[in-house]
Order: structure tokens, then C-alpha cells, then sequence
């Protein structure tokens, strides 16, 4: 069972049921639960609105996207059902923060995916994971079951008049379905193949009908929104960054774990106060600060606030929120190796730059790695990586090129020398477990 | 209601697919959750699981083949009664995810996705399993284990052995 | 739709709302590159070799997704957009053999064209390529995977466009891969299969090498071929097929069968027997000397003189010494329209007799006099492509009438067009189809009255799972329908056909169209291989649109009646053209031992094994003329291949007649001067009726500014008199000069329109498979290869797929 970890730094407010035996629905309720989702069917839909937008939540799932926003998108009339999807399927190499959240407090996602429901006029909701959290998968069914039971779920909640139901499902191991079109594809019974865009899931998502896909973490959220009112929520963050987020740190950490910081929290500060520095008193080389998609930061540049803007603006992301920590003896080449045979693996083959782009440079990085590397072949990684970015058809693409632009741009003269056979850092991946997985 | 007349599965697997087919607006949406339901209960996804599916959900064969290839999870050929799942991705690397995988090679005497001769366990190196901050991290079939060393490896191998793990499915 | 204006590359262009950029390009003349685009098939974006740089999108985007907009400004070729796309070339050479020069695609390859343009061959990739062996799937599915490009064009063509989903994609990321629906494990050699109608058109659809099929495999590369386009030979749709010829010692050999450059009437379909079922014309066992029959019993080989010279004297003998109602002629549904004319001609004016027949496949005597006199009532093929509404009543397309089906499917997937079918086994377009009307075994003649109007026929369709409730739902559903075209079976005809179209013409805008089986069915009966009907459909009283003929006004012997005369030892000759009587109508060896046996055929069928004598012909591809398919769409044929040995059967009748004597320019209207008083103006056959007259062929040529053709064994004399003489087949000569199909209205000659009544019903179905093609499809390999082939796999039933969230 993974650990629970605190700060004094941290301003809990999705996080503020964990370890409080929350999963129990009459716990829930004790603390607050189901009051936000009665308040949305007393209020209506354009109050929950007003409110997410006011909250300047935008989405936990990478790309941040206004939540608020993105549910007013879908159109009040359809022919179609409209749908609510939750996004567990939390793959992104370093995140693992949708794990605890399952874990703890499964009826703020369930809250949370009603409150969305009530917003967009939908009457059903899915909330996926992937397959690997089935014992989370579990927890879920029963909340959803007890919620049932109590009569939160199903036909007349709450004796209202609403109805709303709610799917449990489980995915099979593909970090692509975490794409949201892919997700829905995946949902439909078919391969987690991405879909065109426009037009855009609000629209024509799940069965064709309007669709609105969240997060976890997003959709755990709107409770505490409503609770708290949309404003006060924008207030713990920093400017256009509502809110709290979940920060999981890992790697050369001293104390990893997730961790509920404010938006625009110092990230220089994540790491060295709240998940107490460096391991073992080693230097720090290097982190990737929101997942394995996030160009990789130096020393250097981390004096910067966590938030979508501002991590936008040096040239990385806030992604996921998945710190992850390098210090002095990790070999670039390698992470770099490991880092596009994830995505290799992951890629789902169904556009030419990312399938070729992700085999080749992973090939190549796989030689270079063996110490049969040339000179050349720093710079075809950077041109295939370059030539995939901003091409593919959806941003898995995107996701594989960035941090390999920025491991070759940044760290260019470690690549060099390793081909020269000045080897940085301590390699850990051997020759065989080269052909292993990947 | 597609309820099978010789179905390879048991009673509550069986019952749980004729169930499963009825709750979505489309039946083919009860595919994935089958297959991996269903390899839960057979082992691996044998060419009998896939008629029969493909049976349940009115879908072709090749629809299902098409599906199951995709999935990382599904395997068309058995595995250890414990399939040892050991990540190596990022975080994991960082904090030992390797020393983990060559232990566990070591300790069963298999590679990547073999299985020891006593069928007992199987081993499989695979990507970020989302237990990072609790990094290295091993899944053994449902189940999480973290925080590990080559010791704990070891003592979690004979708890299994012993029958003492657990096996959530 | 509205038209949108939008600026490609500086130039102002309009196109309907919702055109596709890379359509609207294409068809201003601006290419876009495109790999996994095709048109009428879903869109994919996978390739990524269609983008383009649209003003105020931030990204490259793809021209083969991207509606086009007002005010749109796009950028198609850049510095910039040629990077995209060498980039996705290189990375796509990176894993590619480049075996160009052995590969079948070479020259024709998408790929290679692209990587020429732009310049993507400098690989630099040091890394070693995937190799694995070439895969046998079928009889004419191969493939080869490290060619395979993952476009998907094959997955979409047999899913989308054959409603077949035999194939489908496996694995993901690098490992993806195109696989068969009969994985290794569960296939009796442990090795892949596809278990699929073998149509070849996921071949068609592949831009490079990666499928290829059997027959044209490493056999000669495509300039080494002449491309001569023409019309398959196989069923009533009338598919144009452009044949790869290549010369060999004996002839001209045809090597491969394709839809090249997609201009015909079948748009970018062909079925596998228009594809590759060209092979017979290749068999070894073609007859290529004639052969007569000595008093021995056996058959010898002779000079073609001497075998014209012993029919012409003996057809002319048993004419002046048994009469001519003591012959029977016997032609062909796969000959071109121009040797059926001149067969039945050659019989009624030559031979002097009525007693003519031909396999017929549906009733076009029925349908034709129902529609006469009435325009916009019979449909073209082109119609099920377009029809907002389509019934098919009995047939099974699919299997019948591949192409009709294609467009069907066509029209439903891009149109939604809405299908009604009625029938007694549940075919395979039900699936696409919005009501289908189960009725009853043997019922069709109930379902005519029925949807004629006649409720109490419903009693005889209904049955266990099909209520009457149901046949009055469809039947309220179809006529609710604006516009319908009816596509009618072969096994509606005689008086339930009549009394079907004698309602559905009451009603505004029905067109129909009546299937048959085989290339020129239609064409057969139309020219007037009938005993009791003359060309177009004329009857023989009170004739005078062919009074120029003098042919006997008593009606023939039909087919079973020529057999049954032969029996009783009443039929003196028998002079067969193509057809293959005895064995699709079971006839009596022994029925035929004292008449007069005449084969032309290519192989020594049931029918030739008993013949006197034996004319080797050439088939189909080896001639030139013209067809008319099930729709009556008219169509050039081009000679392609050559086969020394074998003569058009078109020649062999003019040869034959010119040994009985007969009066040449009569019969075939060539050379210039007056007709009659040609080279043998001393044969008896000068008509006191016309001589004197003015000619009329030469007077009718004359205003319509053409020229006499100079040689008896043009066909297109003879066409010139079809066109002039034949109602219905007021042709436009260059139309069908310029390869194009043509829609005929059925015309009788209305001058004189009596009513058929009691006409006996011969129609016989063909009852192909999609692997048998009548007594020639045994002489394919190919053929016989697919039905082994299918023979090894278990039938399965039909599937209903589940569409997505539609
Ligand atoms: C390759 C890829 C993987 C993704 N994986 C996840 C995921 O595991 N969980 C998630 O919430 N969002 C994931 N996303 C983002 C989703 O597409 C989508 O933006 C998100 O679910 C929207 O929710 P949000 O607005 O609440 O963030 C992924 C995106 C891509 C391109
Ligand atoms: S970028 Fe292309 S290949 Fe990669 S995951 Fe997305 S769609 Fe699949
Ligand atoms: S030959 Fe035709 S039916 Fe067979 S796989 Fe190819 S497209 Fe499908
Ligand atoms: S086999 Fe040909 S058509 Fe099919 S995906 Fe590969 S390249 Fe495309
Ligand atoms: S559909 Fe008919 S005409 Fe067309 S290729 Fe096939 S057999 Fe020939
Ligand atoms: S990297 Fe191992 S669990 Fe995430
Ligand atoms: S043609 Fe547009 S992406 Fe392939």
C-alpha cells in the first residue's frame, strides 16, 4: 500500500479526505461528501458552470485546459446522449497521483462525475482505468455500488427527480487510451486508436453523442469547488492557475510522494523542502517536471513557479504533475533511452512519424548506447525527433519528441562524449535487458 | 441477452459476461473488460476465449484478434500461476528498477515473459505501473508491491510460494 | 451545398461546403500527395503526407481531413511542407526493402513516385531492416509485409467497400501489421489465410507492393505490357477490365487483369473474375485446329478451308433437302452483340429458320415489351450508385452481380441510401439494407402480385418468423419512397414480371433493371436470339421494321424444343456458337446422333464432344464489338489477346455463309454499291421485294455521315446495321468509340406492338458462385484454384456487424 506523505506546505483540499477512511460512504458523508452534487441539482446547470469557470481549475489529466470552459463547449440540445468520461487510465511515466486519489477518496470522483453530468445534461458516466489498477478498480465498483445503494446513484437521486448512472471500466494496458479519443475508442470495445479531430469530443465523443472527458483529479475537484465556491478555489493558486494540485515527486528524492501544493508553488522548493532534497546528499542533474513528456529542466531553471503559464514559458510543461528527480550519476543517454522506449512501446502505430520516428530513434539511441555510436547520430536523433514534432496525428507524437529534443539540446556534449567513449553518469540498463521489454 | 449455450468459463464468469453485455449502450464496449475478465479466468486469451467472445459481442474473430493484439495486458499464451510484473521505466530506474529485474531473473532462473517450469511464476518487464513515488515498484498479477529491495523480493517470492500472497482478481 | 471560396497557392478557387481540401485540390488540378486517403473510404490522417500550411492554424494540417472553408487560405507546396513529407518518406525507406526492381509495383508504386519527387532516397538510417517472408494468403492474396507501408487502404476496402472485414490491424506501434482473418494457429497448414470473396481490390487499393496477387506475381513488369481495355467477360454488369498483355511465341498472352485507369462504368471496381479470371484464354486445352469427324467416329484435325467447305455444303444440303425448320441455331450470352446479330441473321435469312435459342438468364422479352414506349423507366448501373432509394426483389447481387452490389454498398455508406430487399434466403446486402422482407421459399410470383398491389398474395409469403404484418410494413415503407429503382432477379419473370412493372410504371419515378448472368445476356436476347422475337424485341406478325429480312413468320423451336426435335430425329443441324447446351440443360447424348452437329467453342465441352465438327474460337478478349449488360449499358469490347489457331466466331459465320452461298453483301453491309448485287449475285438470294429499291443502308449511312465499312469481317458493319435497324439501339457512335458506356431505353418496335401472351418461360439462372463462371469459369485456373480454396474452410453464416454509434 503506498504511503502517505505531508508537508506543512501543503494546502489540502482534493488530498483533504485522504487517510480518513473516506472510501466508507458514510465517512464520505460525514466529511462533506454528497453535499456538493444536492447543491448542483438544486442550483442547475449554469450555476456549476459559473462556478467551475470562476474557479480557474484547468485540467490535471496534461494539457490544462479550462474545465469550466471545456463543459460549457458541450451543446445544451442533442439527438444524442450526452456522456461523462473520467480519465484514470494514468500512464504518464512519473505519475502516479489518480492511484492515491482511487485510493482514498473514490466518491470525490464519483461526486465529482455527477456534478459534470449535472453541468452538461448527461445521465450517465463512465469512469475509466486503466487495467493494472484493478484492486483500485475494485474500491471504485464499491463506492459506486454503495452509492447506489443509498440511492445517490440510479433513478429519482436524492429523491429528486435526477437520474444518473455511472460504468465502471477497466482498460488493458496502453498508455495511448490515456489520449482522450483513444480512450473512447477503447471504451467502445476497440482498439486505442486515436480519432480525428474536429470534431472534438464535446461534441462527437463517446457513441457519438457529446462528450465531456476529464481527469480524475479534475472531476475530484468540482465538489470541493462547489463547496467552497468557484472564487475562493481560484484564490490558492496563482494567476490563471485556479487551485491545489497533486504533485507526485519521485526519483533522487529524499521523501517521494504525492503531494497537494497550490498552483504556482516553487518547484526548486517541491524538491528540496517538501520532498527533502536530494538523496543521499548528491547533486542534482537534472529534472523532468511533469511527467516523461516534459522537456527535461536544469538546475539551473527550476527557481520557477509549478503552473501551466509559467512552465509553458521555459520551454517545458507542467503535465502531470509527476516530478521526477535526476541527480549526478544518471547517464542522459540512458534516460533518454529509456524515456523513447516508452514511447516506442507505447506508440499506437497508426501514424507514420510517431511509429517510424519513436522505432528509429530508439534504434538508434540503442547503438549509441552500446557504444557503437557515431557523430551523426546525435543529430539525426534531434532531426528525426524535430521532423516527428508537431506532425503526428495526435500528441503522443509530440509527447516522444519534446523531452528527446531537449536530453540532445541540453546535454548535447554529454551525448558526444559518450560516443567518444567518456561515458557521464553510472549506465545502469545492461546489453541483454536491452532486448528485454523493448 | 447473449447467454452462451457450452461456455468455457464458470458460472460466475459466464453469468458476469451475460450481465456485462446488457449494461452498455453498445454491447462491443463489454470487450476489453471481457478479455481481461476472461484471461483472469483461462490464464491467456486461448483461441476458445476469442470465439466464444467474439460469439457474446456478435463480433468477428479477426475484430477480436484486431483488439486483444493492442492490449499490453493480454497474452495469447499462459503464464505463471503469479505473473511477476517488474517496472523499469523512469522513476523505477532511478531507484533501482533494473537491480529488481535482474534479481527476479536471477532468483526464477527466467527472462522477459517466461515462465518458471513449475508454472508457479512468470516474469515480465513492463512500463510505469503508476506507483512511482513509491518507487521501485512490481506488480505481481493485481497486486502492488513497493518500496522493494532484492530482500523483500525474495520474501515476497516465498510468500507466494507458500501461498500466503495475495491474489486480488 | 453551397460553395465556399478559398485561395490555394494564390489561386482563388470555389468548391461545395464540406469538399475535402485534397478533393477540392485535385480537382483544380492542385495533386496532394496522399498515402492512406482513398477516396469514398473513411478517412484515416495516418499517413501524413497530405498536410498543408492553412493560414492561422498553428500546426501543419491535413488536406485529406480538412473541409474547405471561406475565406481559407492554404499553402500546398513550401520549403517547409516538402520537409514534412521527405521526413515521413525517409522514416517510412528506413524499414522499406527497396526491392523496387523485383517488385510488382515497381513502376506503378506510390511510394517510389513520391521518394523520386522528394527526394527522400538518401537514407541515412545505419540500422538493420525487418526482414520476413512473403505470405501466401489465397490463391491471389499475397503479401509481404516489409512493403506494407500501414495505410490501411486494404483494411478499409474490404470492410468499407466489400463488407467483407477479412482484414484487420494487429499489434501496435512498429510491430503493427496487416493480418488475414484465418490466424496461423487456427489454419490446417499453420500458416495465415484469408477466408474473404478473393476480389483482389485490397490489392488494387495498395499504393506499393505490399499485396499482390497470384496470377500477375513476378511475371513481367508493367511497361513490358500492352494495356488494352475492355469488358469482363464474366457477369451481366459489364465491368470494363484493362487487360496487361504481352507477347509470346503463338499469340499475344494476357498476364494480367486490372481496373487501371478506373474510367469505366464500374468506377474502381472489379470482382476477382474481371480481375484475374482471364486465365482461360491462357489453358492448355484450347482447341486451336478445327476438328471434323470422320466416318471412323473420331476427330480429325483439318485445314480451316476444308472445315468450311464440309459445314458450308452440308448446312446447305439439309436446308434445300430437310428444310430450314429443320435446323436449329444455338448462341451464345458471352459473344459480342454484333456475332449474336449476325447469328440469328445468318440463321433466319441463311439457313431459314426460326429455331433459334440461347441460354437465357432472365426475361428480357417481358421486361422490354413492358417498358416500351416509356422513357427514364429502365435503369443504368450508374443509377444504383446514385438512387436515393433501391429495392431488390430475388437475386443476390453479391454474388450475381458483384459490381451492382459494390455500388450499392457505395451508396448506402456515402449516401445512406436506403436499401429494401425481398427475398427467400437472407443475402448478404441485408446488412446493409433497411428492411429486408424474408419471404417464403418458391414465393416470387406471390411477391410480385404482392407488391403489384394484390393483398392476398401475402398469405403465400408468410411463413414461420415473417407475418403478413411485416410484408405490408415494407411494402408501405417502399412506396413511401419518391424515387426508387427496382433491381428485379432472375427468378421473377413471364407474367409475374408483367404484372410487376405493369404497376411499378404507374408509379412516378421507379426505374428498373432485370439481372442476368453473363456479359452479353442481355445483349443475346436484345439482338434476337429468340425463336419468336427478332432483334430489339420485335415480334415476328405484322413485322416491319425487318422486312427486309424475309425470315419465316411462323415463331421456332425454343431451346427444349430444338433438343426435343433432335430426340425424335426431326433436326437435321444443329449449329451451337458458344454454349454449352447439353450440359447445362442435361440434354441426351444419344438425342443427338442423327443431326448435324456444328461446335464453335474454345474447349471441348459436353456439347463439342458430340459435334461433327469443331471450330476453335477465340473468346471475348480476343475480339473486338460490343456488349450490353444486365442494365442495358452498352460498352465497347477490344481485341486484346491473340491466340493463333482460333477464329471470332464472327468470321466463322460469314465464312460459313459464303460457302453456302449465300448473298454476302445481304448479310454483312460493306463495300460500296448497291447491296444485292454483289460477288454472288447468282445464289438465289437477290429479294424480289427490294431489289430495285434504294438502299437503305447506304442512304441511311449517308445521312448520318459514315462510311460503308469495306471488309465482311468488320463487326462494325454489321454494328452499322444494329444501329440502324434495331430499335432501342440508337447508339451514339462516339461514345462508344471513345471506350464509354452507354444507357439504351428498351424499345420494341412500337409500330407495331402486339402483345405477347403464353410466351413459354425458359429462364435458367445460372446459379454462379463467386467462384464459377458457367462451363468457361472450369477452364480457369484460377477459378478452380478459389473453389479448392474455399472448399478447405467451413461456411460460416452471416454475421451482423455492429456499427459504431451511428
Ligand atoms: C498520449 C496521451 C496520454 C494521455 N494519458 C492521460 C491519462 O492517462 N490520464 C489523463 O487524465 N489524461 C491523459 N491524457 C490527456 C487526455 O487526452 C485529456 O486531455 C484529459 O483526459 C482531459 O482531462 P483534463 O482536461 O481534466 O485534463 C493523455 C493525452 C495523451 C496525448
Ligand atoms: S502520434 Fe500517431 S502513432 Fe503515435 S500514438 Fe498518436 S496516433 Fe498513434
Ligand atoms: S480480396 Fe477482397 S475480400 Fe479478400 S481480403 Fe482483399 S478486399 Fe477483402
Ligand atoms: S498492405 Fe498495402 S494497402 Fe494494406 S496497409 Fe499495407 S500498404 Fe496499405
Ligand atoms: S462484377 Fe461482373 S463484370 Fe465486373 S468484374 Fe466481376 S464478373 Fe466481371
Ligand atoms: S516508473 Fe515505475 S511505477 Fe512509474
Ligand atoms: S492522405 Fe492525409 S494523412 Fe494520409
Amino acid at each position: 500500500m503506498p504511503a502517505l506523505v505531508s508537508h506543512p506546505d501543503e494546502v489540502k483540499v482534493v488530498s483533504r479526505r485522504f487517510g480518513m477512511g473516506a472510501t466508507d460512504i458514510d465517512k464520505y458523508v460525514e466529511l462533506d461528501g454528497y453535499k456538493a452534487v444536492q447543491q448542483a441539482i438544486a442550483k442547475g446547470p449554469e450555476w456549476i458552470i459559473t462556478e467551475m469557470k470562476a474557479s480557474g481549475l484547468r485540467g490535471r489529466g496534461g494539457a490544462g485546459f479550462p474545465t469550466g470552459m471545456k463543459w460549457s463547449f458541450v451543446p445544451k440540445q442533442s439527438e444524442k446522449p450526452k456522456y461523462v468520461l473520467v480519465n484514470g487510465d494514468e500512464s504518464e511515466p512519473g505519475t502516479c497521483k489518480d492511484h492515491v486519489l482511487f485510493l482514498h477518496d473514490p466518491h470525490a470522483v464519483i461526486e465529482g462525475t455527477m456534478i459534470a453530468g449535472l453541468a452538461i445534461g448527461s445521465k450517465l458516466g463512465f469512469i475509466y482505468l486503466r487495467g493494472e489498477y484493478r484492486y483500485l478498480l475494485k474500491i471504485v465498483e464499491k463506492a459506486v455500488a454503495d452509492a447506489y445503494a443509498k440511492g445517490f446513484l440510479g433513478k429519482n437521486i436524492f429523491g429528486t427527480g435526477v437520474d444518473f448512472d455511472i460504468i465502471t471500466q477497466t482498460g488493458a494496458g496502453a498508455y495511448e487510451v490515456g489520449e482522450e479519443s483513444a480512450l473512447m475508442e477503447s471504451l467502445e470495445g476497440k482498439r486505442g486508436v486515436p480519432r480525428i479531430k474536429p470534431p472534438f469530443p464535446a461534441v462527437v465523443g463517446l457513441y457519438g453523442g457529446p462528450t465531456v472527458i476529464n481527469n480524475a483529479e479534475t472531476i475530484a475537484n468540482a465538489p470541493h469547488i462547489l463547496l467552497m465556491g468557484g472564487e475562493a478555489y481560484a484564490k490558492l493558486g496563482s494567476e490563471r492557475n485556479g487551485g491545489t494540485r497533486l504533485f507526485g515527486i519521485s526519483g533522487h528524492v529524499e521523501r517521494p510522494g504525492v503531494y497537494e501544493l497550490p498552483m504556482g508553488y516553487n518547484l526548486k522548493r517541491a524538491i528540496y523542502e517538501v520532498a527533502g532534497g536530494i538523496k543521499d546528499g548528491k547533486t542534482l542533474k537534472a529534472v523532468v517536471p511533469g511527467g516523461s513528456s516534459c522537456p527535461v529542466m536544469l538546475p539551473e531553471e527550476i527557481d520557477i513557479g509549478l503552473d501551466f503559464d509559467q512552465m509553458g514559458k521555459a520551454g517545458t510543461m507542467l503535465g502531470s504533475g509527476g516530478i521526477v528527480v535526476l541527480d549526478e550519476t544518471v547517464s542522459i543517454v540512458e534516460f533518454a533511452l529509456r524515456t523513447i522506449a516508452f514511447y516506442q512501446h507505447e506508440s499506437c502505430g497508426w501514424c507514420i512519424p510517431c511509429r517510424e520516428g519513436t522505432d528509429w530513434i530508439k534504434k538508434t539511441l540503442t547503438r549509441v548506447y552500446n557504444g557503437g555510436g557515431n557523430k551523426k547520430d546525435v543529430a539525426n536523433v534531434q532531426y528525426l525527433a524535430e521532423n516527428m514534432l508537431g506532425r503526428t496525428f495526435c500528441p503522443l507524437g509530440d509527447a516522444a519528441a519534446m523531452p528527446t529534443i531537449a536530453f540532445v539540446k541540453k546535454f548535447r556534449k554529454e551525448f558526444e562524449d559518450y560516443i567518444e567513449g567518456n561515458k557521464a553518469g553510472t549506465p545502469i540498463i545492461t546489453v541483454e535487458q536491452l532486448v528485454g521489454a523493448h | 441477452m447473449s447467454t452462451v449455450a457450452n461456455t468455457i468459463f464458470s458460472p460466475e464468469t459466464a453469468a458476469r459476461f451475460d450481465k456485462l453485455v446488457t449494461i452498455y449502450p453498445l454491447k462491443r464496449s463489454a470487450l476489453v473488460p471481457m478479455l481481461l475478465y476472461a484471461q483472469d479466468e483461462i490464464g491467456y486469451i486461448s483461441d476458445a476465449v476469442v470465439t466464444e467472445i467474439a460469439q457474446r459481442i456478435d463480433l468477428l474473430e479477426l475484430d477480436v484478434h484486431n483488439v486483444l493484439s493492442y492490449y499490453s495486458m493480454l497474452r495469447t499464451k499462459p503464464a505463471g500461476k503469479y505473473n511477476v510484473q517488474v517496472c523499469t521505466n523512469i522513476s523505477c530506474m532511478l531507484r533501482g528498477g533494473y537491480e529488481i529485474l535482474d534479481h527476479c531473473k536471477h532468483k526464477l532462473g527466467i527472462g522477459h515473459k517466461e515462465t518458471t517450469k513449475d508454472g508457479v511464476f512468470s516474469l515480465e518487464e513492463v512500463e510505469c505501473i503508476g506507483a512511482c513515488c513509491w518507487a521501485p515498484a512490481i506488480q505481481i498479477n493485481y497486486d502492488f508491491h513497493d518500496d522493494l529491495t532484492p530482500d523483500k523480493v525474495d520474501v515476497l517470492f516465498q510468500m507466494y510460494r507458500d501461498g500466503q500472497g495475495k491474489d486480488v482478481k | 451545398m453551397p460553395d465556399v471560396k478559398f485561395t490555394v497557392d494564390g489561386k482563388q478557387l470555389t468548391a461545395p461546403a464540406g469538399t475535402l481540401l485534397l478533393e477540392a485540390c485535385k480537382t483544380a488540378g492542385i495533386e496532394i500527395p496522399a498515402f492512406c486517403y482513398y477516396p469514398g473510404l473513411s478517412l484515416q490522417a495516418a499517413c501524413r503526407m497530405c498536410v498543408v500550411r492553412i493560414e492561422k492554424m498553428p500546426k501543419l494540417q491535413t488536406a485529406c481531413t480538412t473541409p474547405v472553408a471561406e475565406g481559407m487560405v492554404v499553402t500546398s507546396e513550401s520549403p517547409e511542407i516538402a520537409q514534412a513529407r521527405k521526413a515521413t518518406l525517409q522514416l517510412l525507406l528506413g524499414n522499406h526493402p527497396l526491392d523496387c526492381p523485383v517488385c510488382d509495383a515497381g513502376g506503378e508504386c506510390e511510394l517510389q513516385d513520391m521518394t523520386f519527387k522528394y527526394g527522400a532516397a538518401d537514407s541515412f538510417y545505419a540500422e538493420p531492416k525487418n526482414h520476413r517472408e512473403e505470405q501466401k494468403w489465397s490463391p491471389v492474396v499475397y503479401f509481404d509485409r516489409p512493403r506494407c507501408i500501414l495505410c490501411y487502404r486494404c483494411v478499409r476496402m474490404c470492410g468499407e467497400g466489400m463488407d467483407v472485414f477479412a482484414l484487420g490491424i494487429q499489434n501496435r506501434g512498429s510491430s503493427s501489421v496487416i493480418a488475414p482473418n484465418v490466424p496461423a494457429q487456427m489454419s490446417p497448414d499453420d500458416l495465415a489465410h484469408v477466408d474473404c470473396e478473393q476480389c483482389g481490390m485490397c490489392i488494387d487499393a495498395c499504393p506499393v507492393g505490399a499485396l499482390t496477387s497470384g496470377t500477375y506475381r513476378y511475371k513481367t513488369r508493367p511497361w513490358e505490357m500492352n494495356h488494352v481495355s475492355t469488358i469482363c467477360t464474366h457477369c451481366g454488369d459489364g465491368c470494363k477490365t484493362t487487360l496487361g498483355v504481352r507477347s509470346t511465341s503463338d499469340g499475344s498472352e494476357i498476364v494480367r487483369g486490372d481496373n487501371r485507369d478506373k474510367s469505366g462504368i464500374n468506377n474502381d471496381f472489379l470482382c476477382n473474375k474481371g480481375r484475374y479470371a482471364f486465365d482461360f484464354a491462357n489453358n492448355e486445352d484450347r482447341i486451336t485446329q478445327p476438328l471434323v469427324r470422320q466416318p471412323s467416329g473420331e476427330m480429325k484435325p483439318v485445314s480451316w478451308e476444308v472445315a468450311f467447305d464440309h459445314v458450308g455444303k452440308k448446312f446447305r444440303e439439309l436446308r434445300d433437302t430437310r428444310g430450314g425448320k429443320s435446323i436449329g441455331v444455338i448462341g451464345s450470352n458471352r459473344t459480342t452483340n454484333e456475332e449474336a446479330y449476325l447469328l440469328q441473321k445468318f440463321a433466319r435469312t441463311v439457313l431459314g429458320t426460326n429455331n433459334i435459342d440461347h441460354h437465357r438468364t432472365a426475361d428480357y422479352a417481358t421486361f422490354a415489351h413492358s417498358l416500351a414506349g416509356m422513357t427514364d423507366r429502365a435503369a443504368s448501373l450508374k443509377d444504383t450508385l446514385t438512387a436515393p432509394a433501391i429495392m431488390i426483389l430475388g437475386g443476390d447481387p453479391t454474388i450475381q452481380a458483384p459490381a451492382t452490389a459494390w455500388n450499392i454498398r457505395t451508396n448506402v455508406r456515402n449516401n445512406r441510401a436506403r436499401l429494401y430487399i425481398a427475398n427467400a434466403s437472407e443475402i448478404k446486402l441485408r446488412r446493409q439494407a433497411k428492411a429486408f422482407a424474408h419471404i417464403a421459399p418458391f414465393s416470387y410470383g406471390a411477391l410480385a402480385s404482392f407488391i403489384a398491389g394484390d393483398d392476398s398474395a401475402v398469405d403465400s409469403l408468410t411463413h414461420p418468423g415473417a407475418d403478413a404484418a411485416s410484408f405490408h410494413n415494407f411494402r408501405n415503407a417502399v412506396r413511401a419512397e419518391e424515387q426508387l429503382l427496382v433491381l428485379i432477379g432472375s427468378d421473377i419473370r413471364g407474367g409475374d414480371l408483367k404484372r410487376l412493372l405493369a404497376f411499378g410504371t404507374t408509379m412516378p419515378n421507379r426505374k428498373f433493371a432485370l439481372l442476368s448472368d453473363y456479359v452479353n445476356s442481355r445483349g443475346a436476347a436484345d439482338m434476337g436470339l429468340l425463336p419468336d422475337l427478332l432483334p430489339g424485341h420485335t415480334t415476328l406478325a405484322g413485322n416491319t421494321t425487318f422486312a427486309e429480312y424475309n425470315a419465316p413468320s411462323e415463331p421456332g423451336l425454343d431451346m427444349l424444343e430444338i433438343f426435343e426435335a433432335a430426340g425424335r430425329g426431326d433436326l437435321s443441324a444443329l449449329y451451337v456458337v458458344g454454349s454449352n447446351p447439353v450440359s447445362r440443360y442435361g440434354v441426351d447424348p444419344s438425342s443427338l446422333k442423327n443431326t448435324f452437329l456444328v461446335v464453335q467453342d474454345m474447349f471441348l465441352t459436353e456439347t463439342a464432344a458430340l459435334a461433327d465438327v469443331i471450330l476453335p474460337a477465340a473468346n471475348l478478349y480476343e475480339k473486338s464489338g460490343s456488349v450490353t449488360n444486365s442494365y442495358g449499358d452498352l460498352q465497347l469490347v477490344s481485341k486484346a489477346g491473340d491466340r493463333a489457331g482460333v477464329r471470332t466466331d464472327f468470321e466463322m459465320i460469314v465464312r460459313i455463309a459464303d460457302k453456302m452461298g449465300a448473298n454476302m453483301r445481304e448479310l454483312i453491309p460493306f463495300g460500296k454499291g448497291p447491296r444485292g448485287a454483289g460477288t454472288h449475285g447468282d445464289m438465289g438470294q437477290s429479294r424480289g421485294a427490294h431489289s430495285g429499291e434504294a438502299d437503305q443502308h447506304a442512304v441511311w449511312l449517308a445521312a448520318n455521315n459514315m462510311e460503308p465499312k469495306l471488309s465482311p469481317f468488320d463487326p462494325f458493319a454489321i454494328l452499322d446495321e444494329i444501329q440502324r435497324l434495331v430499335p432501342g439501339y440508337n447508339l451514339l457512335r462516339l461514345q462508344l468509340l471513345s471506350g464509354n458506356d452507354q444507357h439504351l431505353q428498351p424499345a420494341v418496335s412500337t409500330a407495331n406492338l402486339v402483345q405477347i401472351s403464353n410466351r413459354r418461360d425458359l429462364v435458367l439462372p445460372a446459379n454462379d458462385t463467386l467462384f464459377t463462371s458457367g462451363t468457361l469459369g472450369r477452364y480457369s485456373t484460377m477459378l478452380s484454384d478459389l473453389q479448392h480454396n474455399e472448399s478447405l474452410r467451413p461456411p460460416t453464416g452471416l454475421t451482423q456487424i455492429q456499427t459504431a454509434a451511428d
